[in-house]
Formats: C-alpha cells, structure tokens, sequence
C-alpha cells in the first residue's frame, strides 16, 4: 500500500504519514468509547451525541449483575494467573538449568493454547468435563485460563534466566548456601520483575478472555461474558458503554506496569 | 551452562566444615543436588503434568468425541465409534462455512501484513529510541487488552447511526457506501451487519500481532547490507524488493500464524457484525450449545486444527519461530 513509495533511504516523510495512520487506526476507536460513555441516546448509536450527561456512571454501579460479573472475573484472573505463575516459573527454570531431549517440545507445547485457535482449547476442555461428568464452576474457568496463561510467564522468567547468567549462582553455592538458600536469596530477586511482568501480562490475557470461557463457564457469566451478551443482544446500550470504559481501565493498568517492569530492568541491566 | 549442572564438588566438602553442620534442609538440599534427575522431575513434574494430562488430554478427548455421533431420535449422544459425524461434517453447508472462514482468514492475514509493515518498518529503522519505546507500548496495549471492548466499540463505529456513517454523509460519499452494502456477498443492511464490517473488525483486532513480529525480523537485518546494496547500485525500490522483504518475510510468516489461527476460532466478531452466514467458530458454538451435538462440534474443531498444524509446520520450516 503506502509504504511502496518510500524505500528506504528516501525521505521518509511518506512512511511517517503511513505509520501514523496505522497507530491512528489502532488507537482512535478506543476513545469513540470514552464519549459514548456521556452520551445521553439510550436507545442508538447515534453521532454526535445529541447531549452528555455522567447519570449512567451512577446507574451502571447499581447493577448487581454487573459487579457479579466483575467479582467472578477478578477472582478467575488472580487463580489463573498464580498458577501460570508457579508452573511457568517452573517449566523455564527446567528448560535454563540443562538441555534435555525435548527441549524443544516444552516450549512448542505451551504456546499451542495460544497458537491454536481459542475454539479449539474451549471446545477440548468443553469435552473433557461432559465426558468426565466434572460440575461448571470457578475452577473448569480457572483452568482453561491457567493453561493459555503459562506460556506468557515462562517467556518472561526465561528470558530474564538467560540474562541472569551463572556466576552468581556459582558464587552463592561456593560460599556454602544450600539449594533453597540460593534460591530464596539469588535467583528469587533476580527473577522478582520478570515474573510480576509475565504475571501482569497473564492477569490482563484472562481478565479479558472469552471464547474459551464461553466453553467452561457454564451458567456462570464473567464480566467479558456480560458484555458479549450485549453485543449480540444489546438491551442497556449505556450501561455497556460505562462498563466497556472499565475494563479497558482495568486491563491497561496491570501490561502499563508489566511494561515498566520490564523496561527499568533493562535500563538497569 | 549452571553450575548445577557440573558434579557437586563444592557442597559435600563445604559441609565437612564444624562451623557448617548440616540441618536437616542441608542434608535434603545436598541429597536434591547430587541427584540432577530429580532436579529435574521435581522441576517439570507439575508444568508437564497440566500440559500434557489436562491441555493434551483435552485435545484427545475432542477427537474422541468427534468419532462419536449424536443419535437424532433419542438426542443423546453414543459413545460408540464411527465415522458417521465426519460424512455429516462433508455436506455443502458445512464446506461452505470452512471456506468462508479460511477465505476470511487468508484476506485478514493479507491486509493485517500490509497495513503492519509501514508502522513496524518505522519503528526499526527510523524512530528514535525514545520514539520507539512509545510506539512499542502502543502496539503492545491494543494486544494484551480489552479486545471485547475493540469490538464493541466498532460497533459503535460501525452502526446505521454511528460516526462512519456521519463522517460519510458530511463527506458525500454515500453513494460508494450504499454500492459497498448493495454487493452480493459481502455487503448487508449497514457496515454494522456486514462481511465488510467483520473484515474490518478482524484487521482492527489482530494488527498489533502482525506489526511485532514483523518489526522483530525487520530490527535484524543489519544495516550494512542495505549500504551493500546500494553502493553495488541498486535503488531504492529493488534494494525494498529484493533484500528488505525476504529478510521480513519470516516475520510476516510469525504474524500470520496469530491473525490466522485467531481468525478461524473466533466466534465473537462473527456474531456481534455478521448475519446467517455462519463462520466456523459460531458453528462449533452453535452445534455445542444449543443442539447438544457435541460430536459434530468437535468434528467441526478439527478442520482449524489441522489446518493450523500444517501451517505451523510450514512456519517452521521458513524459520518464522525465531522471529516471535
């Protein structure tokens, strides 16, 4: 498309213009939501709003079914994202110390939740727990997340393995601190950003994930859920827009202080 | 290489030592380092277990259920073999849904690729580092967060009454809308119920997922050889052309394996812009949910699945790996 006429080496006035409008496009459609927010058209999408108004703020936190939601997704996400914590910690930590046969095949077997399609995972788990007779409950939504999570944890904690290098480890270990010494005072530390980083990260993935929800959730209805419902269905057209403003509020804090975590640690590395 | 790894020479002199006597998570902590497999069982234990028995397990359990059938008299479902399911998969109806939704997948990987490579070519070569640290994060924000929430607000964007809508009728450019929406196939009552309208979404949602890779590849190829290039004669355009894009294309291969695979799960954007033409993934839901048919839904989930698996292996072969 654009970035034809501008090769490299060009001015590249051209491109610039080409990336802003990509990163306008990423970004514009997020702010349409801020003012629809205020709008005081219940029933359509009308633009431009024909007045603005901040009752609906008021309204949205009334509604049980909404803070129900909300709890559900919050406690799936903190559950999902401990145990994508512990077991990404511990699969990277397996793969850094040695190179086993299959190496390879960890890493490839934790990102297939993400790189196959989300359908497949739900509608896997979904026939898992009819054929087992398993209860819908926290847990099968805990679990379809944890899974898809743990990958974005072992990315983090390895890479920060990889910088972390040996000599301290060797050091600690000469100096006579046993394994859980040199654990708890060494790699723990060194490991502390990496590992909120990749937590954070997942936090955010399953605080917002819904194809494979839909599948394990039952009759229970996360906050992604609720607002699915809408989409399909849409019956209170400004509660949506409040509580849409929420979530993204909700998930861009957690990747902004992933980002910063990562960030300062390079700076200082 | 760790320290772990080589014999634990260190350790059992260190306890010999008075002032060292060993505790009892001295001595288990010694018995643990001597023994490098158990290092390694005590590590993997748990991450394979999930990954293979819960994750994997899954899976077999959803081929399973695909050689079962849903018996249409009772309605339940009989857990016997047979390939009953997959001849049901094989009717036109059901072709046409698996091609709607790889063509929908394969014009959404073409565009995201196009639209990604000037942001992401930006990034690796001219911005600044402060510059690219922002641009980095803003790519990365629309990737981790609220994709409900970026489909929705297209359909805000998108409805009869919406700011597109506006924006055209100010501009006068209705008549190009209305010729868009009246086109069999891909057009409908408004952009809001539209294949044009869950193009759009599906490009809007999968790009930041193009532009990282892509940037990735484009950051390696080093500088000098575009000066190469240039200095042997080439111009800007074929220097472009002949060592700019084979060098990106494993990245655009990594950024295809994301918008493809989520582009032929996802049920979401189908639902809340699409009408009765049915995408794969609304099929596996709909035959999941409310027909109960179970195996027919797993059955269906192995079209992407395997069409998934080939690909990967494809990207594999064209080292897309090492650019994620």
């Amino acid at each position: 498309m654009h970035y034809k006429g501008s090769g490299n080496g060009a001015s590249p006035l051209g491109l610039k213009a080409a990336a802003a409008a990509v990163l306008f496009f990423l970004h514009g459609p997020v702010w349409i939501i801020l003012l629809y927010a205020f709008t005081t058209d219940e029933a359509t999408f009308s633009f431009p709003p024909p007045g603005l108004t901040i009752k609906w703020f008021g309204i949205a936190s009334q509604r049980n079914d909404f803070w129900e939601a909300l709890a559900l997704s919050l406690r799936v996400a903190a559950t999902a994202t401990t145990t994508a914590m512990a077991l990404g910690t511990l699969a990277a930590a397996a793969v850094y110390r040695s190179r086993f046969f299959g190496r390879e095949a960890i890493s490839f077997l934790l990102i297939l939740p993400l790189a196959l399609p989300g359908i497949v995972t739900g509608i896997a788990l979904r026939s898992a727990i009819s054929l087992a007779n398993i209860p819908f409950s926290l847990w099968t939504i805990v679990v379809g997340h944890a899974t898809f999570c743990v990958v974005v944890v072992y990315n983090n904690v390895l890479a920060r393995f990889r910088r972390m290098g040996s000599s301290q480890i060797e050091a600690s270990m000469d100096l006579g601190a046993n394994v859980f010494q040199t654990f708890r005072h060494i790699v723990l530390p060194h490991l502390a950003t990496a590992l909120l980083a990749g937590g954070m990260l997942a936090f955010a993935l399953s605080f917002d994930e819904v194809i494979v929800t839909t599948f394990t959730s039952g009759q229970q209805s996360t906050l992604p859920i609720w607002i699915f419902t809408q989409l399909t269905r849409p019956r209170d057209r400004p509660v949506t827009n409040v509580v849409a403003l929420y979530v993204i509020g909700i998930t861009f804090i957690p990747i902004l202080l992933a980002h910063r975590l990562t960030m300062e640690r390079e700076e200082t590395a | 290489m760790s320290i772990l790894d080589t014999k634990p020479v260190s350790v059992s002199k260190s306890s010999s030592y008075p002032a060292l006597a060993p505790s009892s998570s001295q001595r288990v902590s010694t018995y643990i380092y001597q023994r490098p497999w158990l290092i390694m069982i005590l590590l993997l234990g748990l991450p394979l277990f999930w990954m293979i028995v819960i994750y994997l397990g899954s899976l077999a359990t959803l081929l399973l259920n695909s050689f079962y059938y849903l018996d249409s008299f009772t309605g339940l479902i009989v857990r016997q073999f047979t390939l009953r399911t997959y001849a049901n998969l094989m009717t036109r109806a059901n072709l046409d849904i698996v091609l709607r939704t790889a063509g929908m997948a394969s014009a959404v990987t073409l565009s995201t690729a196009m639209l990604a490579f000037p942001l992401a070519y930006y990034m690796a070569r001219y911005a600044s580092k402060r510059i690219k640290g922002f641009l980095y994060l803003a790519v990365l924000l629309p990737l981790w967060s609220s994709y409900l929430v970026r489909v929705y607000a297209w359909k805000l964007i998108l409805a009869k009454e919406g700011i597109l809508s506006w924006f055209i009728l100010q501009t006068h450019l209705d008549w190009l809308l209305n010729a868009l929406l009246s086109a069999p196939g891909i057009g409908g009552p408004s952009l809001s119920v539209s294949a044009i309208g869950i193009y759009i979404v599906f490009v809007y949602v999968w790009l930041p997922y193009m532009i990282l890779p892509i940037e990735a590849a484009l950051e390696r190829v080093p500088k000098s050889l575009l000066e190469a290039s240039g200095d042997l004669g080439a111009r800007p355009g074929q220097t472009f052309r002949r060592i700019v894009l084979p060098l990106a294309f494993p990245g655009v291969v990594a950024g295809s394996i994301f918008t493809f695979s989520l582009t032929l799960g996802d049920f979401i954007v189908p639902s809340a812009l699409g009408n009765s033409s049915f995408f794969i993934g609304q099929a596996v839901l709909s035959h999941q949910g409310t027909s109960g048919n179970l195996p027919l839904a797993a059955a269906f989930t192995v079209v992407p699945m395997a069409i998934m698996v080939l690909y990967l292996i494809g990207a594999k072969k064209l080292g897309a790996f090492d650019a994620l």
